[in-house]
């Protein structure tokens, strides 16, 4: 191959950070799918991993925009946490599901609202801050819920991300998670086809550049947290979908799972790079390595090292890729 | 001249398609100040790379008194003998001058620091370089940038038997008396016998302090010669085909309204007390020392730093405003440091330079990427800024081209007044002669220009009027043609 072809492809893959966890989610599909012919290549198993992914998958949408801006938030898993929990809380006081619903979302935007603040008036890291919310949220949670769980009458809102029942198969996919694919495409465009988008990357590339370009670099920030919580929410109404009860203790340790989902796909914590579509390639390659795993009968404790090991395999390349890329 | 002590003989290196160096020829003799001079991208810091060891040649061969000289990385390099100072300098900020100066290299007894001897030897290398005045307990992160400075070659001084001494742009933040102060030491250590390579863009340095220079364009030895006898335009000529006069494009300027105009200007450190009036098509300069005030001056007008004392008037507004409302007042900012503010280094060209005005890119709220690229493209070709094409990351230009970039992104947002802060530092000849036309177009464009340098040439050239600024104070604007680098550089020091 030329050199000059070779250098087209080292800046395409520079720039199209997701391809690197894509390959290796297709090449570890294929193993699973040779060491467990019977059980893992099926639609079936298909359908259930990406119905597993998508409370992590929906809080990364979020968190790739935090982590494009330069900051962190570890406040994620709380945030669903409280969501569920409020959810519970509002439909056993009769209200509507997507009344209830709506709540959710609106106070895991007012925790986003709540970190912003902060990190932008006090100037304190945003790791310091999410830190401390994270305990904060959790604790309002399991206040509000009395430390037990919330019990909630029957809506559709148990069925988001449940198996299809026989009858409902032309959805291919239940609502959840199209629902994240939408959200995913929606976030997406808002990073790269919106003035906003932009100045999220130019805050996270260089805050100083952004003040001197006039953009208004608090609101920017105040805003992606409040958007990232929101999200938070989102998957706070999966995660209660899953559940059907308000728990306020469940998604505990979640805010690493996605933090891992963004910086697999390509987002550096340093700031001002990220991808929709690399997050969400991260997510499905933690679940395929959860599902294969369990299929494969390997222990719970080798599955947590496996995922170690490809979350530092994965940004030690991107690391080699950007050199590869030359500066 | 004595014996070669560094010899590069025909070295070569390729990156991909492009050749950086094609059989580069250059000797240094011990005991000279040997001054390597280019524009960017002429070669000059990969042949440095190579020589600190921190890239290997394709083809030739380096000699070092008389031996092969084929250093695996940096460590191995200065283990030999030849030792870098950075543009960017490389200290541990919380550490002291001492842990700094022997940093890798402490004396221990049973593993444990023997500070005495530590100290001994920082305080022998400082005084090397007659710089005892340099605390040896001091935080390195809290000394001026000339100490930090001193501190690093001291460093390469004290942890090796170093012969070779390389400076890349050592003055690029130093202040006039400070440069002062680093020649002293460069004499010091030449006269010892070390042999010095000079990286610098300024000639003016280069005459004041090397003995022989060598020339690279395009990747290969263009001349070399005694600095004694040979003239700045013949060097200029070398590097870039071009005559220094020819520089500066001096058109006739009719200045026309008043379109920024402060008084008793203070900012909470610096500037005191500066007035000043600004018309339309014309070009004003603020001479004076680095640390005068003059960043901190135009800082304040555009509402990056808090503000004391003072009044501000641009077009019909008056009063202050932050850096958002100036650019809708089309005031707009062009930082002295691409690196930690006026660029984001890594997006693209095109976000740079349509960062600050991405309205009108697109239907409301949205940013149409073709269009983007479009406005982009439009003024990097203008500027000629050498990119493969506005999606390239700015992380990957030249200086000179990161500061076309800077300056483009005020023309994408057709501000009416221009405040450009050391806008030539650090940049090659060819650049340099780009940006002076650049600014000579505003002004017949009818703009205005309030610009900082400390390059006085520059000023001189191509500026209409000039004020000069002294610990804080901004002293009356008068016409550079009735000025010369002698009464600026009085006035800058207190002396006028």
């Amino acid at each position: 191959m030329s050199t000059d072809a070779t250098h087209a492809i080292a800046r395409w893959l520079s720039r199209n950070s997701w391809v690197g966890p894509f390959v290796a989610l297709v090449v570890l599909y294929a193993v699973f799918a040779m060491l467990v012919p019977d059980t893992f290549p099926t639609a079936g198993n298909l359908r259930t991993m990406v119905r597993q992914t998508t409370v992590v998958g929906i809080a990364a949408l979020g968190m790739t925009m935090v982590v494009i801006l330069g900051g962190i938030d570890l406040s994620v898993g709380s945030t669903v946490a409280l969501a569920t929990v409020v959810i519970a809380y509002l439909l056993q006081a009769g209200a509507g599901p997507l009344a209830a619903a709506l709540g959710g979302v609106i106070i895991a935007a007012a925790c986003g609202l709540f970190n912003g603040v902060l990190i932008t008036s006090l100037r304190v890291m945003p790791f310091i801050v999410t830190l401390g919310a994270m305990g904060i949220i959790r604790g309002a949670a399991k206040g509000l819920a009395h430390e037990q769980k919330i019990d909630a009458p029957v809506t559709w809102l148990n069925n988001l991300i449940a198996e299809l029942p026989a009858g409902s198969r032309w959805q291919i996919l239940p609502a959840g998670v199209w629902l994240l694919v939408i959200l995913a495409l929606l976030v997406s465009a808002l990073l790269h086809y919106t003035r906003f988008g932009r100045h999220i990357f130019a805050v996270g590339s260089n805050e100083q550049t952004a003040r001197l370009c006039g953009i208004n670099v608090p609101g920017v920030k105040i805003a992606v947290y409040v958007i990232a919580s929101a999200l938070a929410g989102v998957a706070g109404i999966m995660q209660f979908s899953r559940l059907t009860v308000g728990d306020p203790t469940v998604a505990s340790g979640l805010e690493l799972d996605v933090i891992a989902a963004v910086v697999i796909g390509g987002g550096t914590l340093a700031g001002g790079e990220g991808s929709i579509l690399g997050a969400i390639v991260g997510a499905m390659l933690m679940t395929e390595i959860k599902t294969g795993g369990t299929h494969l009968g390997l222990s719970n404790w080798v599955q947590e090292i496996i995922t170690g090991v490809i979350i530092i395999v994965a940004v030690a390349l991107d690391r080699l890729r950007h050199r590869r890329a030359g500066t | 001249m004595s014996h070669a002590r560094l010899r590069v003989a025909d070295v070569s290196k390729r990156f991909g398609p492009t050749a950086a160096l094609d059989g580069v020829r250059l000797e240094v003799a011990a005991g000279e100040v040997h001054a390597l001079v280019g524009e960017n991208g002429a070669g000059k810091s990969t042949l440095v790379k190579i020589l600190s060891g921190a890239l290997a040649p394709d083809q030739g061969e380096v000699h070092l008194d008389g031996t092969l000289y084929h250093p695996r990385n940096p460590l191995d390099a200065r283990r030999q003998g030849v030792a870098m100072v950075y543009q960017e300098l490389s200290l541990a900020p919380h550490l002291s001058v001492a842990e700094n100066i022997l940093l890798g290299a402490e004396p221990t007894r049973a593993g444990v620091v023997r500070r005495d001897e530590r100290d001994r030897r920082a305080r022998r290398a400082l005084d090397e370089l007659d710089r005892a005045d340099v605390p040896l307990g001091a935080r390195a992160g809290d000394l001026p940038i000339a100490l930090q400075q001193v501190v690093e070659i001291a460093r390469s001084l004290a942890q090796s038997d170093t012969r070779v001494l390389i400076l890349d742009e050592p003055t690029s933040s130093l202040s006039e008396h400070d440069v002062r102060r680093l020649f002293e030491a460069i004499r010091r250590l030449r006269d010892r016998g070390l042999s010095i390579i000079y990286i610098s863009h300024v000639l003016e340095e280069v005459q004041a302090i090397a003995d022989r220079f060598t020339v690279l364009r395009d990747g290969a030895t263009v001349g070399t010669g005694a600095v004694a006898g040979t003239p700045a335009s013949d060097i200029v000529r070398m590097m870039a085909g071009r005559q220094l006069n020819e520089l500066f494009p001096r058109s006739p300027h009719a200045p026309g309204e008043t379109i920024l105009s402060f008084a008793d200007v203070a900012g909470m450190a610096k500037p005191d007390a500066a007035s000043l009036s600004l018309r339309r098509g014309e070009v004003v300069g603020i001479g004076g020392l680095v640390g005068a005030g003059r960043t901190e001056l135009l800082r304040v007008i555009f509402g990056l730093d808090p503000v004391r004392n003072g009044s501000v008037r641009v077009a019909s507004w008056t009063g202050w405003a932050t850096p958002r409302h100036r650019l809708s007042q089309g005031v707009g900012f062009a930082s002295e440091d691409r690196k930690a503010e006026g660029l984001a280094l890594a997006m693209s060209v095109a976000d740079n330079i349509t960062l600050s005005k991405l309205a009108g890119l697109g239907p409301g709220p949205f940013v149409v990427p073709t269009r983007q690229r479009a406005a982009a493209t439009r003024w990097a070709d203008r500027l000629r800024v050498r990119c493969h094409d506005t999606s390239q990351k700015v992380r990957e230009l030249s200086g000179g081209n990161q500061q076309k970039v800077a300056i483009a992104r005020l023309l994408h947002h057709d501000v009416d007044v221009y405040l450009l802060d050391e806008p030539t530092r650090g940049i090659d000849v060819g650049s340099k002669a780009e940006i002076y036309g650049l600014i000579d177009q505003l002004a017949l464009a009818g703009k205005a220009v309030l610009m900082v340098s400390s390059y006085l040439p520059e000023l001189l050239g191509i500026c209409d009027r000039i004020s000069v600024m002294h610990r804080g104070r901004l002293g009356p604007s008068r016409r550079a043609c009735e000025l010369t680098e002698h009464a600026v550089l009085m006035e800058a020091t207190g002396q006028a």
